[in-house]
């Protein structure tokens, strides 16, 4: 396969960015879409230049740290596939392709296609977890859950945090990663604890971070890698609207 | 938590501008309901006796209040939303793919925009009319409450039955995403009903705009 690429470049956080054109040829079409980008680094460091960075890890769909804009969507064409699981052979031969990064306020491009998604994280520090000592694990009947729950839970929990959802969203929003982290928790007994601080401080934090707010418009849910529904969005609705109306002032 | 600049969350924004969409969707139903009357042959006859009763009811008066206000937070948290969503993507895709399951919803605001610059038009033949700030137009003859009359020569106008047939349009589309996406905000999704919800919502949306679209075709083209 022969393909145009049209790569965001952009030095640092500060600096302007622009799109820089590469021709690669003898591309397979069996190559996923990230050794397409190493083959092209490679050709790259060769002839004397700097490699395009992006962000990977563990290359199976399930760790969340890539994540490209592919010709207009987050994580390119096809459904429910995250960038590193994305293979040359859905694209055309002699096309071109544009890869550019997430965009938006709450990620600072670090180097060319590679942000910062640290934003996310501090969505979890602010109540995205379960206050519990570890020790051993309990019996396991201890806790009955039904089964229709655990497997909502599961759904949510799904999230692998790529900021997909950011990205898609002519908002940037991040309420559906939201919903997913405090959804994962509210279904099940051990988050319920917590669930009204959690609910409120998270939502809070991503406002603050500079994500924007749900015009449910649902990109999200069709661009999401994991397939989260936007029903999440819906029960993370409800758990503040619950919290916000009936828990108590606590001096 | 502390940080001072957030008072309300977005999250809370769009509960209240769902209960106000509601609440101003509730009030459609009402006005085509009383506006249908006009066309039922009897020269506003039955419409002027529905008028009457909405100007001595003292339920519909406090009402009306309450109208004003859900307007206003409406159109508030609608403009403020726009600004805080608009700020957080300072750098724009060079493409985007048009990937939304709900397409209106893009375009909430400017549908919204238009639909206030109609409500001033309408407020300029009716309520400020009523309200004492436009003067009565003469073939009223003197009764600032013959909206009838003013329906009549405001609609044989072809300019303005245009504009306001325009206007429905916009309406229907800003309705089309409106009434579902009220209820996700308001945290009501569930796949048992979102779907008859959706499809409510899309018929609701066309009988509105529709049924308002049958005043200044009547009145244009039969009267």
């Amino acid at each position: 396969m022969k393909v145009t690429l049209k790569i965001w470049r952009q030095k640092n956080a500060k600096a302007k960015g622009r799109f820089v054109k590469y021709k690669l040829e003898n591309v397979s079409p069996e190559m996923s879409f990230l050794e397409m980008l190493d083959y092209l680094n490679e050709q790259l460091i060769k002839s004397g230049e700097d490699p395009v960075v992006f962000d990977h890890d563990c290359r199976e769909g399930i760790c969340g740290a890539c994540g490209l804009y592919i010709n207009g969507r987050p994580h390119g064409p096809e459904k429910r596939t995250t960038t590193c699981e994305l293979h040359m052979r859905s694209f055309k031969d002699g096309g071109t392709i544009v890869i550019e990064p997430w965009r938006s306020k709450a990620f600072p491009v670090i180097k060319d296609l590679m942000v910062d998604r640290t934003a996310l994280d501090e969505i979890i520090r602010s109540g995205g977890y379960i206050s519990v000592n570890t020790g051993s694990a309990p019996e396991a009947n201890s806790i009955p859950v039904g089964k229709h729950l655990s497997d909502k839970a599961f759904d949510a929990a799904e999230c692998i945090g790529c900021g997909a959802c950011v990205a898609a969203c002519k908002n940037s929003s991040a309420m559906l990663f939201v919903a997913a982290k405090v959804s994962q928790m509210a279904f099940l007994p051990h988050g319920k604890p917590e669930a009204a601080d959690r609910v409120q401080s998270m939502v809070k934090k991503a406002d603050v971070l500079g994500f924007g707010g749900c015009s449910n418009t649902y990109s999200c849910e069709h661009d999401c890698p994991k397939g989260i529904p936007v029903e999440f969005i819906a029960k993370m609705n409800r758990e503040f609207f619950k919290a916000k109306v009936c828990k108590q002032k606590v001096e | 938590m502390g940080d001072k600049r957030i008072r309300i969350t977005t999250v809370s924004q769009k509960y209240i501008m769902a209960l106000a969409g509601i609440f101003l969707m509730l009030f459609l139903v009402v006005h085509l309901s009383i506006n249908l009357l006009m066309v039922v042959g009897d020269d506003g006859k039955l419409f002027g006796q529905a008028v009457q009763f909405m100007l001595t009811n003292p339920l519909i008066k406090i009402t009306e209040y309450v109208l004003f206000g859900g307007f206003i937070v409406h159109i508030l948290l609608g403009v403020i939303l726009w600004a805080v969503n608009n700020r957080a993507r300072p750098v724009k895709y060079s493409k985007s793919l048009k990937t939304e399951n709900s397409m209106f919803s893009k375009y909430m605001i400017h549908t919204g925009v238009i639909i206030l610059i109609f409500l001033f038009i309408h407020f300029f033949h009716f309520f400020f009319v009523k309200a004492g700030i436009v003067p009565i137009p003469e073939v009223a003859e003197g009764d600032k409450h013959d909206f009838f009359s003013m329906a009549v020569v405001t609609f044989q106008n072809p300019l303005y039955s245009f504009i306001y047939l325009v206007s429905f349009v916009f309406l229907g589309f800003h309705l089309k995403h409106a009434f579902q996406s009220a209820f996700q905000s308001l945290g009501l999704n569930h796949n048992k009903y979102t779907p008859a919800i959706k499809f409510i919502g899309t018929l609701y949306a066309i009988v509105i705009s529709v049924g308002f679209a049958i005043i200044p075709i009547y009145f244009y083209f039969f009267y």
